[in-house]
This record gives structure tokens, C-alpha cells and sequence, in this order.
């Protein structure tokens, strides 16, 4: 039992039930007046509040956090209080939907969710201040312009990671497709598929021949058709967060649709876990730091510079094992931690890149899409 | 003060209630109003307009008619099984277990000491494939050597029963322990067998505890959530995960506001059923 997921899937579904009971109060502050932070031009100031992902940050000391304080004299208040987008937006969307601040200079959010996309058209988020970001040319060419802010004038990736399938070799051969998934009768009621719509419609999609960069009606009802199916036959099991995990290694599961980052965090305690890029593909997601409204732009900027730096950002990969958006990493670890430098999880070749996709944004807003999706989850 | 009660008797009850009101008026009833508002806007998030969208609260019955319906049979089998459970249990405690009394009423209570999370967690790792439970029930053939508990409704009503347990057995608790023994001696000196004397004085005496013990358990697990989403499948999804989807994930504001005004009706409708059937006055004791 991995008791880094335990908790993190805990203070998510904490964080649900949270909401839902706050919901009433949520309204009732609707009809509050504004005030509050206001966004206030070119200070730095002298503390940052980052509103992150749990165990998304390096903790052996000194901390590339306490690097920064120390070279910029900027105090940094790290709010590990993220774990699922959609809560984390049910939280922020009452005070910004008004114009107040919610105290934080930066919050991260995945592009695979229609979140950051939402943040940005309603004007909920500020501008970088790009003057204080020399650092955005070590930004990888892939990640230039996404479709929610081509420009990239709103956000910076934090990091990014692939959706694949992992497996659990005491309970069955290897899995390597979403066919063998969704239809092998020996994996048949230990199988479990991510909620998150664009990571398992992604993959059916691809297994399907569809491309889910371009999701049409008909792409995405026979994908949502071959899911629903499993779902009937008792294939699935269950739609996770990242509590998969737990119940992968213990063996209840014999194979999941699974992120690649929980997969290598898993690895030093139960090493012959294994995760692959399903043959037909997997599907790749970042995520994204934007500024909300009322966060101060320069010094969430000055922030955004600092960890744009190869051996800042060597660090943190080298604590948390995703994939890094910031050019010159791999170099820098490949000094420190060889090994490291060489896994394809965390730096993915060419190869593995080119079987990756990212979900169409259009089709995440899609009220229609939403709902279909949340009907096959039962809901 | 006891001066200005004694002065106005007839003021004291309001002024007694007047806290409590209060605390309900702002904490419930306001909320409860933006909740009808809600539920009669529409539109796309994060604009949305009041335009009277009943429209909202029958398309909230009729598409999720399956969940409603599954939210009430297994509060209704959680309820009956926590009755079933607690009622032994806490006459035992009540009547028989002497000096050990409070020890038992805390055990009762510990795991409030733990999360309602935690504890349902807890259940994953109870009932998990390899563990001791299913190894057990496969052993002895009341599962096949694949079957198993997770992800079945046996999981969901099993941990909503364990989690209401508690809200059945203290009500019940209270109302046995307030019998006066000379009764049931009384009923035993006019030939009254045991069971005689259970069903004609111990029982009835306890309906107050029943009648709120069951309000307890049914109210709250018919709104619950967190059993069926981690102890179910989408087959035993109940209303509560449908109104957190379309909160969080569909962000249809309107949609779950109205989800929540139907299950408050359906809930309250029940209640008046009930109260009908066992008689008011088993609610006031």
C-alpha cells in the first residue's frame, strides 16, 4: 500500500465532498460585493503564494524553493491544495467570477481539462509579464502554443505527462493494448479507467483508428460506445483518480489506464510495475501555472524565470519524475543522476513522442461530449 | 435575567429559540433560497440567467430516474440492516453488560474518532480481493474462487451501513436505557413470558429511538456519495455522485441544484409517509 496515493485520492474526494457541501455558501457569497485584491502593475512584491499539485515539488533541502527566496529575497508560500481541476475550480470560480483575488500569485491547472481554457476566455487569469521571463526561450518547441493561449501570453507548463496502461505482472502477462484491456476475458472485472474524459476517450480513440486531436461526433461516439460496452460486460471495474495506484500494486487490479509519473513514484516500492504507450498510442497533458486575477504578474513571473532554468528544472525532475517543458534538462541532469536522464518515462525519445497525442481542446468544452462522458461514469 | 423570564414568561420560549432559529434562518434557509434560484437559471458556465427553467427539475427526474430510485432502495436495505444490527447490539449494552456499560458506548462512537473518508477507505482494504475477508468466503464457497466484494452493491449498501451505524444505535440506546426495570418486573409478576414482555413494553417503549435512529440512518444515506464512488461501479452510482458531476465536471450548476431540490422532496415525501404509517407521536415519544 502506497500511502502517497492513499492520501492524495483522500484529501481529493475530501476536497469533493467539501464543495458540495459548501455549495449552498457558495451561492450565498454570490451575492457578496467585490473588493479584495486588485492587480497592481509592475511591483514585485516580496512573497509568492503557489497554489500547486500535492508531491509535485522537491523536498530534499536546500529546496529549489529556498534557492529562490535566497536569490531573489522573494518568501514563497507553497499550497499543496490541488488535487483534482474540477474541485480546485469549483473553489476559485465564486471570488474570481466577482474580480476578487483568491490569494494566490499562481495556480497550475491541466490542459487536458477545459479549465485553463475557461480561465483564460472569461479573463479570470493575468497576463505574464514576459519583460521578467528571459528564461521562455528554454520553453520546448512543442509546447509553444497550445491551443487555449497560442501565444502563450497567459501560462507557462509546469509539467507534463503521458496516459498509458499500467500493469501488475504478478496478476497477469503483459497488457499492451486498450483492446486487450477493454476485452480480455481473463482481465475481465480488474481493469479500471481514468474519470478524467480526455485520458480515456484519448486512448480508446486511437484504439478505435480515430484521432483525438480531432474528435468528431462520430469518433467520439464509438468511443464512448466501446467504453459503455465494457462497462456493461463488468471489463471496468471502476473510473479512478489516481487511486488506481493503490489497488494496482496490492493486485486488485490487474491492469489500469494509468498516468506515467504515479507510475515511476511507484517503482521504488514495488519495482515490477510496468506502464507502456499502448500500441495504437497514448495521450500526453500538461500542466499549466497561470496567474489568477488579483496575483501579482512580476512576481509570479520573476517564479516562472527562475524554475525556466535547466538546472532548477533538473532539480525538480529529478525529485518528482514527470516531463519537463524546459529545453537543456536533460543535459544538466545527465551530470547528477544518469539514470535518470536516460528513462523514457521522464524523457521520452523521439519515438515514444511521435505514439502520443494531445486531446482535442475543442472538443473538452463540449457540453454535449461532457455529458455523454459523465453518463458512462453512472452519473 | 431570571428576573426579565419571570417578568415576560410568555417571551422565554422565542428568546430560548432564538439562537437556533437564527443559526438556521442564515446557514439553511438563506442557502436553500439561492438553491431555488439556482435551480431556475439557465445557461452555459459561468452564465446563467433566471428564466424560471422548471424545465430543470423534470428533466432531472425523468434522466436520472435510475439513480433516484437506486438511492432510495439502498438507504432503505442500509437502514433496515443497521436496525437489525444496532438493536441487539445496544439492548445488550443497555440491559446486560453491567460495569461495562460506557466501555461499549464509546466503541459505539469510536469511529467517529477517524474521517467518514478514512474509514470508508479503510472498507478498500477490508473487502480487497486477496484480502482475509473474500480469501475467507472463497474457502468456504459462498464466493466462487474469482468472485469478490468490491465493486459491488454488496460493497456500497455494506459501507453505508457501517457508516450510519452509529446515528441507529444511540437513539435506540437512549430510549432502552430510559425504561424503568420495574416495568418489565411488573410485566413479568402478570405472566408476561419474555417475549411477551419485549413485544408488549420493552419495544414500544423504544420506538422513539427506532422511529430516530432510522431518520438518522435513511436521510443522510440516501444523499451519500462516497460509498458508492469508491465501493461501487457506475452500475451502483447513486444520486449523490450524479449531483457532484454535474457540479464539478459539468459545472450545470442549475441541473444539480434542482437534482438537490427533487432528493430533498423524494426525501421529504418519505419522511411524511413514514410519520403517516408509525404515528406522530412515536416521533415526539
Amino acid at each position: 500500500m502506497n500511502p502517497r496515493l492513499t492520501r492524495n485520492e483522500l484529501l481529493r474526494r475530501g476536497a469533493a465532498g467539501g464543495a458540495l457541501l459548501a455549495f449552498p455558501s457558495i451561492l450565498a457569497a454570490c451575492g457578496g460585493g467585490g473588493g479584495g485584491g486588485s492587480s497592481d502593475g509592475g511591483e514585485v512584491k516580496d512573497v509568492l503564494n503557489f497554489a500547486n499539485w500535492p508531491y509535485y515539488m522537491d523536498t530534499k533541502k536546500p529546496t529549489t524553493l529556498q534557492q529562490f527566496t535566497q536569490e531573489t529575497g522573494i518568501k514563497v508560500n507553497y499550497y499543496e491544495e490541488i488535487n483534482d481541476n474540477a474541485d480546485y475550480f469549483a473553489k476559485v470560480q465564486g471570488p474570481l467570477s466577482q474580480g476578487r483575488g483568491i490569494d494566490r500569485d499562481i495556480f497550475v491547472f491541466t490542459d487536458n481539462s477545459r479549465f485553463p481554457g475557461l480561465l483564460v476566455t472569461q479573463g479570470w487569469v493575468e497576463k505574464l509579464d514576459k519583460d521578467k521571463i528571459p528564461n521562455i526561450a528554454n520553453l520546448v518547441d512543442v509546447q509553444a502554443s497550445p491551443p487555449f493561449d497560442p501565444n502563450r501570453d497567459y501560462s507557462l507548463p509546469w509539467q507534463s505527462g503521458m496516459t498509458g496502461i499500467a500493469w501488475n505482472p504478478d496478476v497477469t502477462g503483459p497488457v499492451t493494448s486498450v483492446q486487450q484491456l477493454l476485452e480480455d476475458p481473463k482481465l475481465k472485472g480488474k481493469v479500471t479507467m481514468l474519470q478524467e474524459m480526455a485520458d480515456s476517450v484519448g486512448l480508446v480513440m486511437l484504439q478505435n483508428g480515430d484521432d483525438p486531436a480531432k474528435v468528431t461526433d462520430e469518433t467520439f461516439n464509438n468511443a464512448i460506445s466501446t467504453v459503455q460496452a465494457a462497462v456493461d460486460s463488468g471489463q471496468i471495474r471502476r473510473f479512478t483518480g489516481n487511486d488506481y495506484a493503490q489497488q494496482l500494486t496490492n493486485g486488485d487490479l490487474a491492469a489500469a489506464v494509468a498516468w506515467s509519473g504515479d507510475i515511476v513514484q511507484l517503482l521504488p516500492d514495488n519495482p515490477k510495475l510496468k506502464w507502456v504507450v499502448p500500441e495504437t498510442g497514448g495521450m500526453i497533458w500538461t500542466d499549466n501555472m497561470l496567474i489568477p486575477k488579483g496575483g501579482s504578474a512580476p512576481t509570479a513571473s520573476t517564479y516562472m524565470n527562475f524554475v525556466y532554468d535547466p538546472k532548477i528544472a533538473a532539480k525538480l525532475v529529478a525529485a518528482i519524475a514527470y516531463v519537463t517543458p524546459v529545453k537543456g534538462t536533460k543535459e544538466e541532469l545527465a551530470k547528477t543522476d544518469p539514470d535518470m536522464a536516460n528513462s523514457p518515462l521522464i524523457f521520452p525519445d523521439d519515438n515514444t513522442l511521435s505514439q502520443v497525442k494531445q486531446f482535442d481542446a475543442v472538443a473538452l468544452d463540449n457540453e454535449e461530449y461532457i455529458t455523454l462522458w459523465q453518463g458512462v461514469l453512472g452519473q | 435575567m431570571g428576573n426579565f423570564f419571570h417578568r415576560h414568561p410568555a417571551l422565554t420560549p422565542y428568546l430560548l429559540l432564538a439562537p437556533g432559529l437564527l443559526w438556521l434562518a442564515v446557514f439553511f434557509l438563506v442557502p436553500l433560497c439561492f438553491l431555488a434560484y439556482q435551480s431556475l437559471q439557465s445557461g452555459v458556465f459561468p452564465n446563467f440567467d433566471f428564466t424560471w427553467e422548471f424545465s430543470n427539475f423534470t428533466d432531472a427526474f425523468s434522466d436520472y430516474r435510475t439513480q433516484f430510485g437506486r438511492s432510495f432502495l439502498y438507504a432503505g436495505i442500509a437502514t433496515t440492516a443497521a436496525l437489525l444490527l444496532a438493536y441487539p447490539l445496544v439492548y445488550w449494552i443497555a440491559f446486560r453488560s453491567g460495569p461495562w456499560r460506557n466501555f461499549f458506548l464509546l466503541l459505539i462512537v469510536a469511529p467517529f474518532f477517524v474521517s467518514y473518508l478514512i474509514r470508508t477507505l479503510a472498507w478498500l482494504n477490508i473487502l480487497a480481493d486477496e484480502g482475509p475477508v473474500v480469501g475467507f468466503l472463497r474457502a468456504i464457497h459462498v464466493l466462487d474462487s474469482d468472485g469478490r466484494l468490491l465493486a459491488t452493491t454488496f460493497a456500497v449498501v455494506a459501507g453505508i451501513t457501517y457508516n450510519f451505524l452509529p446515528f441507529m444505535a444511540l437513539p435506540i440506546y437512549v430510549s432502552l436505557e430510559q425504561i424503568d426495570a420495574r416495568l418489565l418486573d411488573a410485566a413479568k409478576d402478570l405472566y408476561a413470558s419474555p417475549t411477551q414482555a419485549f413485544l408488549r413494553v420493552t419495544l414500544p417503549l423504544s420506538a422513539p429511538g427506532i422511529v430516530a435512529g432510522t431518520l438518522l440512518t435513511f436521510i443522510p444515506a440516501a444523499g451519500d456519495f462516497i460509498n458508492a464512488e469508491l465501493l461501487g461501479t457506475p452500475k451502483q452510482a447513486m444520486i449523490g455522485n450524479v449531483i457532484q458531476g454535474k457540479f464539478l465536471e459539468s459545472l450545470d450548476y442549475p441541473t444539480a441544484a434542482a437534482l438537490s431540490f427533487v432528493l430533498m422532496a423524494l426525501i421529504l415525501a418519505a419522511l411524511l409517509v413514514y410519520a403517516k404509517v408509525v404515528g406522530t407521536e412515536k416521533l415526539t415519544g
